[in-house]
């Protein structure tokens, strides 16, 4: 596991989604016969009895209760709506006729689990939808059987199977029996688009009325019997060690069983720290700030992020690692007609999940359990199975909801650290992160710095295009990783018909030596990248005296991108608005979408800069619930305006300056402006929809900060009453 | 440790506990209501949000012990089955992503409506600003209010 640590994340999900899936059709077949009764864990309605699994992902009673496992994490992006939503389309039920239940960890079963790189739907959609075909099939072919007719002669709806000259029918309850004695079908044909009943339709999600009263499990809401509550004291520095410790004080709070030095794994760097354990979460926390550390911090008391942006403009003055590279640019630059320079920086940011990380563990001799709010239960299962040296099928990771991930809770350290916990207590445990653990610890997203270079024709076309980029890479963390290998990410971002018209270019890579640990936030690298080179660009436009989106689309010489542009054109009425009227746009492409976003914002009459409008469109080619797209992109929206304006992480002595939501300050509901998002529909494959919506707000906003007052913004975050 | 008896959701409970123990850990550990959550502990984000004389407070702020006897609301005590008006809006207009600070979105709206049925956009913000939605469904929470408002007073009684 520790080399897999130290690979990028794309990497990783490439790797274990391909692997997995191969796993999953290799394993195409009832995972239980008939008479293995199968429990399912029902985070909202407790366990199911007696189903039987007929395929995996569906489970149906001889009551014609159905059961659709959602394998991936739900952390407010809807998976676990769209995952049953597209089985059920091709079983042939209505999503009212099922119950949903979460997998636990396991990937030889259900293919990668980790819910990253806006992944669940275009990682998995056509093998969820032979499955839910699979089962469907199965159900038909018995149903012939017991009336003696023919396959062909019968057809699935609506939870049922009718025999089409009779007009008998069956429910699904009363051929489940018979069905999972079958073997699926080798070939099954899908269901046409056009066909759909249930996918692209924006169904209401299953999930919201467990959360509008209060029944959802959080992680943080979940017990287990004799189950007890720890914090952990953590090292305000960096990498601070514990020297020792006083518990006397600690121990006087009633309820505090035990204060105990413990260590999770941050990219195989041992954070240290000191678990008080006691009867209730409250107890712990007081008992807690009675604690005296000494910590050993020697060599991190410097660590600041002026230093580090500092080491990062000066490291852009190097020649950078090649990521990628066409033609000559230097050569191209050197005759360009204009040259256009310049330099951005987007700050360290902190995921700030409004459920502060936790995790319940019970280690036992010869098992271990895990309950959290989960990004990844089968990495997590593997690692733990590695790190406490447990067989992994004695290692069951089960997910609750997810009160926000993006991106943190895939990281493996906060299961590893209550696993020590319990283990050294010899108890189940929940341990819960305080709001100043969250933000102070990390691992956050890295700072960057990007300079960029730009040689346009006489015409206005551009001949040269370079960047480099100086940034921590996630991928070098584990103690001796070479930092003379390119991150491969710092391209993210970039809309890809640009290769074939820029014709030099240069994109480079420099990591940045620091030992803030660094993780991917939401939509990862292209969440800085896509600031810089959309910015760039509408410099580049206006270096050439071009309209931005036109400039865009002369440049983006492909019929996705042109129809996009398009369409982006009619829904803002590019066309007809005022010279300088404070318009922006910026297109960005990641995880298989592109998404195109338009910025409108005014000076108040108190002279303060309002963003008023944004007008976003996604295309994410095939999908499965526009109404979870439209709520992907807003949530997107609001985050990239929060670390566009209002919040980033900074770093003086060695720690964090942020430590809540006091100083570390997220957009609230006066600040928003007014959000509207469109889907394009075409026939391009699923691509992401967590992620792409937030790389092209920053970009967009800050053109059209530029439209309206001539001041270009190159640095992140920005106060917009200070403009 | 001290006494004290709580009304919560329209039934007593008596507790014992730290009479510093703030209302959160009360509601969440001791009486077992999980709807409230932790956010903060330093009433910045209103997730632990909780209604006391049918206004909204920052339950990790108070102590459980200042609130004794005084009618405490919980997302749990507004209705199990979603039937309040901002319980069935936040459903019609699909507000919720991760969910976890929308207990304390809901009881924030449900505290507005009731004493101002028919709130404006300055209306929503002040009352609302309390709340962080790190999923950012901001838009969403705005529409829905306005929905749960409607829905109370139809519009064409509203000239």
């Amino acid at each position: 596991m520790q080399s897999t640590i130290s690979r990028s994340r794309r990497q990783f999900i490439k790797d274990t989604g391909l692997s997995g899936l191969a796993l999953v059709l290799g394993a195409y077949l009832p995972g239980c016969h008939p008479g293995a009764d199968q429990k399912v864990i029902n985070a909202a309605a407790g366990v199911l009895p007696q189903a039987i699994e007929l395929m995996t992902w569906i489970s149906i009673d001889n009551t014609g209760k159905i059961t659709i496992l959602n394998h991936r994490s739900e952390m407010g992006q809807g998976a676990w709506q769209v995952v049953p939503q597209m089985i059920a389309e091709e079983l042939e039920v209505a999503m009212d006729q099922i119950n949903i239940a979460f997998a636990p960890g396991n990937q030889k079963k259900y293919g990668s689990q980790i819910t990253g790189g806006s992944s669940t739907v275009r990682g998995s959609y056509k093998h969820l939808l032979r499955i839910g075909a699979s089962a469907r099939e199965m159900l038909i072919e018995a149903a012939a059987k017991k009336w003696g007719a023919q396959q062909s002669d019968c057809y699935a709806e609506n939870g049922k199977v009718f025999h089409k000259p009779s007009g008998k029918s069956f429910n699904y309850g009363d051929l489940v029996q018979d069905a999972a004695k079958l073997q699926p079908p080798t070939e099954v044909t899908l269901k046409a688009r056009k066909n759909y009943k249930l996918i692209g339709k924006p169904l209401p999600r299953r999930d919201i009325p467990l959360k509008t009263n209060g029944e959802a499990v959080f992680g943080i809401d979940k017990k287990i019997p004799g189950m007890l509550y720890a914090v952990v004291e953590r090292s305000p520095r960096i990498r601070g060690k514990v020297k020792s410790f006083d518990d006397s004080q600690t121990k006087t709070i009633p309820g505090v069983r035990h204060v105990i030095a413990v260590k999770r794994t941050v990219f195989d760097n041992m954070f240290e720290g000191v678990a008080v354990v006691a009867d209730n979460l409250w107890a712990a926390m007081e008992g807690r700030k009675l604690l005296k550390v000494q910590w050993d911090d020697t060599g991190f008391e410097h660590v600041s992020t002026d230093q580090l942006f500092a080491r990062m403009h000066e490291d852009l003055k190097k020649p950078g690692l090649n990521d990628r590279t066409g033609g000559d640019f230097e050569r191209a630059f050197q005759h360009a007609a204009t040259k256009v320079e310049a330099v951005y920086e987007a700050p360290y940011e902190a995921h700030a999940c409004m459920e502060p990380l936790n995790c319940i563990a019970d280690v036992k001799d010869d098992s271990i359990t895990i309950w959290g709010p989960i990004q990844g239960p089968d990495w997590i299962q593997s690692d733990l199975s590695q790190r406490m040296n447990m067989p992994i099928d004695k290692v069951t990771v089960n997910m609750t909801f997810l009160g926000g991930g993006f991106g943190r809770k895939a990281f493996l350290d906060y299961p590893h650290e209550a696993a020590v916990i319990s283990k050294a207590i010899k108890a189940p445990v929940k341990v819960v992160w305080t709001r100043e653990d969250d933000i102070t610890q990390g691992p956050f997203r890295p700072g960057a710095v990007y300079a960029c270079k730009g040689g346009l024709s006489k015409e206005g076309h551009v001949e040269a295009f370079q960047t480099k980029t100086a940034t921590q890479n996630m991928g070098l963390q584990n103690p001796g990783a070479d930092l003379h290998t390119y991150n491969g990410d710092t391209l993210d971002g970039f809309c890809k018909p640009y290769y074939d018209s820029f014709s030099n270019y240069s994109f480079s890579d420099i990591p940045t030596a620091s030992p803030i640990p660094v993780m991917w936030w939401r939509s990862v690298y292209a969440s800085t990248n896509g600031f810089a080179y959309e910015s760039f660009i509408d410099e580049m436009a206006h270096a050439a005296g071009k309209d931005p989106l036109e400039f865009r689309r002369q440049h983006l010489d492909n019929d996705r991108y042109q129809a996009l542009i398009d369409q982006l054109i009619t829904l803002t009425d590019w066309k007809n608005r005022g010279k300088n009227q404070g318009w922006g746009v910026a297109i960005t492409e990641c995880f298989s979408s592109i998404v195109g976003e338009v910025v409108k914002v005014s000076r108040k009459p108190d002279g303060k800069i309002k963003v008023d409008k944004v007008i976003a469109l996604m295309d994410c080619g095939w999908y499965v619930n526009p109404d979870i797209i439209r709520q992907q992109v807003e949530g997107s929206i609001v985050m990239a305006l929060g670390a566009a304006t209002k919040h980033d992480i900074q770093f003086k002595d060695g720690m964090a300056v942020q430590h809540n939501f006091d100083t570390y300050q997220m957009p609230r509901i006066h600040e928003i402006p007014e959000i509207e998002v469109h889907i394009v529909d075409n026939d391009e494959k699923a691509g992401g929809v967590g992620e792409p919506g937030l790389p092209p707000l920053a970009p967009a906003l800050c053109n059209a900060i530029f439209d309206l007052t001539n001041k270009r913004i190159r640095k992140l975050p920005f106060n917009l009453d200070e403009i | 440790m001290p006494k004290y008896t709580l009304n919560i959701n329209g039934k007593s409970t008596t507790i014992e506990a730290d009479e510093k123990m703030p209302l959160l850990w009360v509601i969440r550990d001791l009486i077992g209501l999980t709807g409230t959550k932790f956010g903060c502990g330093i009433a910045q984000c209103g997730a632990c949000t909780v209604l006391l004389n049918g206004n909204p407070i920052r339950s990790c702020s108070i102590p459980a012990s200042a609130v004794a006897g005084q009618p405490i609301t919980t997302i749990e005590g507004l209705s199990t089955d979603n039937s309040h008006p901002v319980q069935k809006a936040w459903i019609a207009e699909q507000v919720p992503q991760c969910g976890y600070c929308q207990s304390g979105q809901i009881l924030a709206a449900a505290a507005l409506l009731s004493k101002n049925p028919h709130p404006n956009d300055q209306d929503i913000d002040a009352a609302m600003s309390g709340n962080i939605c790190r999923c950012g469904c901001y838009p969403r929470i705005r529409k829905a209010i306005k929905t749960a408002a409607a829905a109370a007073k139809p519009a064409s009684t509203l000239n």
